[in-house]
């Protein structure tokens, strides 16, 4: 960041996020302590206060997500942070978040293994969950760092989509991510880009969730003079139940259709050497930082390979993945799971290609060695 | 104001008949609470009504305020998200015993125990009506529902003890029999600073009524006018089985409200924040 005049400090993870949030102009902070995710709490209890912000330890994680639903609706940037089997417990209010188009950040620092797991252990078992895990069709984008850095600038960019789109953001980092301590670059005030939601004066016969243009609604925040209604039904673009069969389409398809809408703001990938790549790496967050070390020794030893790595994990860059897959033959897949990213690969690239997976559920990391030795497997 | 006006006024006409049932006493205490509003002259652009799931929650949908219809249990952390979010707004939280007492239980208790500027009324017909009828934490032991045909082996929750013991500041109990003290004691909890909480038991004669030989409100409502008991602190009563007290249960003025407690501690932190640098 050459010129810049923002300062670079030893930061932890979880810090960075934190930190990330209040520069977003997050002001509201609700949630339950959990392993790995706690740090972030208590970043918020000490500094929030101070910039005029809240914080909040509620009963739950299921209040936690409904409380910072409630300070959105009411036009404050809201943020809670969990693990995995709080996660789960947010579920319930994630879908809420979708359906009243309340901008709301959720951070998931993934441990390992289901229910209570391995809880100091890292992982990436909530990659399907953080799509698929509330019912029903509705939008959200999940956004994976890799670095501290990244849990900084992905964290205001979390919430720039929420605010933009109107829909629950999921940063998703593996407990590494979140406990790494690695240097920081905190930009001077105005050098990132922070968007806030559009707040419309007035709004034409109090259709509040009439879509714009680009497919967006943007209902007023509480208490502003438009007395609007919320709810987690089905509703007309006036904000009330329908059950009529053509606006309930319509609703659960123009509800979904920001993602689709907003692709070039959701398609956010770094690679290195895919071009004319025959074999390619596929991977998310800390596991992705073995990859490129691994295809740029494959290189200086004559294998054609290259490495890919969605930072917004969902919606999955299948487009870009597909044109890639137009020299590669295979995707070596390394994650912390059982294959949860390998089978949405094999579905981008399509059924003719080799997909093979990396997979360690023990709760520690895949090292640069033991990947190296996989890989290697899948070569011979 | 007319009678005719204040409802007017405080409904969304546009969105009218109801969804309840003939007989059904949400009616009653929908007027209850807008009389109540229209008394204090609350103002609607400042007024905020959240609630849970079930046919009591579905009140939101008429009250022309800010509204914000939740999930089954979850009105008050989403109110509680509200108040902290902008404490100038009047926050009202409406809802149903499966809301308050079931699903939602845990967040009762806690935000009693907070004592945040939250106004609820809790609407008690001792049964889940929206689903037809079936047994819930507030049904009476022994009596009948869809899911405990042979008789309510549970208890019921005594609520307004649970949340005095909690820690809620304004405690009280009516039914929609008493009409003139359900809005007296609604203008009350609404001026209280701190978490006030109004029970109002209100009939359901299309399920709970029928599982239990009151097929019609006024047979429900002389249900509610015979076990009533008018509390008064300086003669407290043996109450004798069905019975029940309506009115003023617990006031407490002396405890800090939750949302200017946090006001004053940012202003300590601003402070020590500025001593520092």
């Amino acid at each position: 960041m050459g010129g810049a005049k923002g300062r670079t400090v030893l930061l932890q993870g979880n810090e960075a996020c934190a930190m990330g949030a209040i520069y977003a102009g997050c002001r509201f902070f609700g949630g339950y302590p959990i392993t790995p995710s706690t740090e972030i709490a208590e970043h918020f209890a000490r500094k929030l206060p101070t910039v005029g912000g809240v914080f909040i330890q509620m009963e739950d994680e299921i209040a936690s997500i409904s409380a910072i639903i409630g300070a959105s609706l009411a036009g404050v940037k809201s943020m809670t942070a969990t693990s995995g089997p709080g996660f789960s417990l947010m579920q319930e209010n994630l879908g809420l978040a979708a359906v009243l188009e309340a901008p709301v950040v959720i951070v998931n620092i993934m441990r390992s293994g289901a229910s209570t797991g391995h809880p100091t252990g890292t992982g990436q078992a909530d990659l399907m969950q953080s799509r698929w895990g509330t019912h029903g069709d509705h939008p959200v984008v999940v956004l994976a760092p890799a670095t501290a850095q990244e849990m900084f600038d992905l964290t205001v960019k979390a919430f720039n989509i929420s605010e933009k789109l109107r829909l629950p953001v999921v940063l998703l980092p593996e407990a590494v991510v979140g406990h790494i301590r690695e240097a920081v670059y905190i930009p001077t005030e105005g050098e990132m880009e922070v968007l806030d939601r559009k707040r419309p004066d007035s709004y034409e016969n109090l259709l509040f969730f009439r879509r714009d243009e680009n497919g967006v609604a943007h209902p007023p925040d509480l208490g502003t003079g438009h007395r609007p209604h919320y709810t987690g039904l089905t509703h007309d673009e006036d904000g009330f139940f329908t059950a009529e069969p053509g606006k309930v389409n319509a609703f659960t398809v123009g509800l979904n259709s920001k993602l689709e809408l907003h692709s070039d703001l959701l398609t956010d990938y770094r690679e290195d050497a895919v071009e004319d790549a025959e074999i390619v790496m596929v991977s998310f967050g800390v596991t992705a930082r073995v990859c490129s070390h691994i295809t740029r020794s494959l290189r200086k030893k004559g294998v054609k390979a290259g490495s890919f790595r969605p930072r917004i994990v969902w919606p999955f860059p299948e487009k870009r993945l597909k044109q890639i897959a137009q020299n590669a033959h295979t995707f070596i897949v390394p994650e912390l799971n059982l294959g949860q990213m390998r089978s949405t690969v094999q579905c981008a690239v399509g059924q003719d290609k080799r997909v093979v997976g990396i997979n360690r559920v023990d709760g520690t990391m895949l090292t640069l060695e033991r990947t190296l030795e996989e890989v290697k497997k899948v070569l011979n | 104001m007319p009678a005719e006006s204040f409802i007017k006024k405080y409904l969304r006409q546009r969105v009218l008949p109801t969804i309840w049932c003939g007989g059904c006493g949400l009616g009653t205490v929908m007027r209850v609470i807008v009389k109540a509003f229209d008394d204090l002259k609350i103002d609607q652009d400042k007024l905020v009504v959240v609630s849970g799931i079930g046919c009591s929650s579905r009140m939101v949908g008429y009250i022309d305020a800010n509204t914000v219809h939740t999930t089954h249990g979850r009105a008050l952390p989403v109110a509680t998200g509200i108040k902290l979010g902008r404490p100038e707004l009047e926050v009202v939280v409406i809802m149903g015993d499966g809301d308050g007492a079931a699903i939602g239980g845990n967040h009762l208790i806690h935000a009693s125990r907070r004592n945040i500027d939250l106004n609820v009324f809790l609407l008690n017909n001792g049964n889940y009506g929206m689903t037809s009828g079936q047994v819930s934490p507030m049904t009476p032991h022994a009596h009948y529902a869809s899911t405990c045909p042979f008789g309510n082996l549970e208890h019921a929750f005594h609520l307004c003890d649970m949340v005095k013991s909690a820690g809620a500041t304004y405690v009280a109990r009516t039914t929609t029999f008493h009409y003139m003290q359900g809005v007296r004691l609604a203008r009350e909890a609404l001026k209280h600073k701190g978490f006030a909480f109004l029970e109002i038991y209100f009939q359901c004669p299309t399920y709970y009524g029928r599982f239990n030989k009151m097929t019609d409100a006024p047979t429900m409502l002389r249900w509610f006018k015979e076990n009533a008991v008018r509390y008064n602190p300086e003669k407290p009563r043996e109450l004798k089985k069905g019975q029940f007290y309506i009115g003023k249960l617990w006031e407490d003025n002396t405890k800090d409200e939750y949302t200017d407690l946090y006001c004053k501690l940012c202003n300590r932190a601003a402070e020590m924040v500025r001593v520092a640098k």
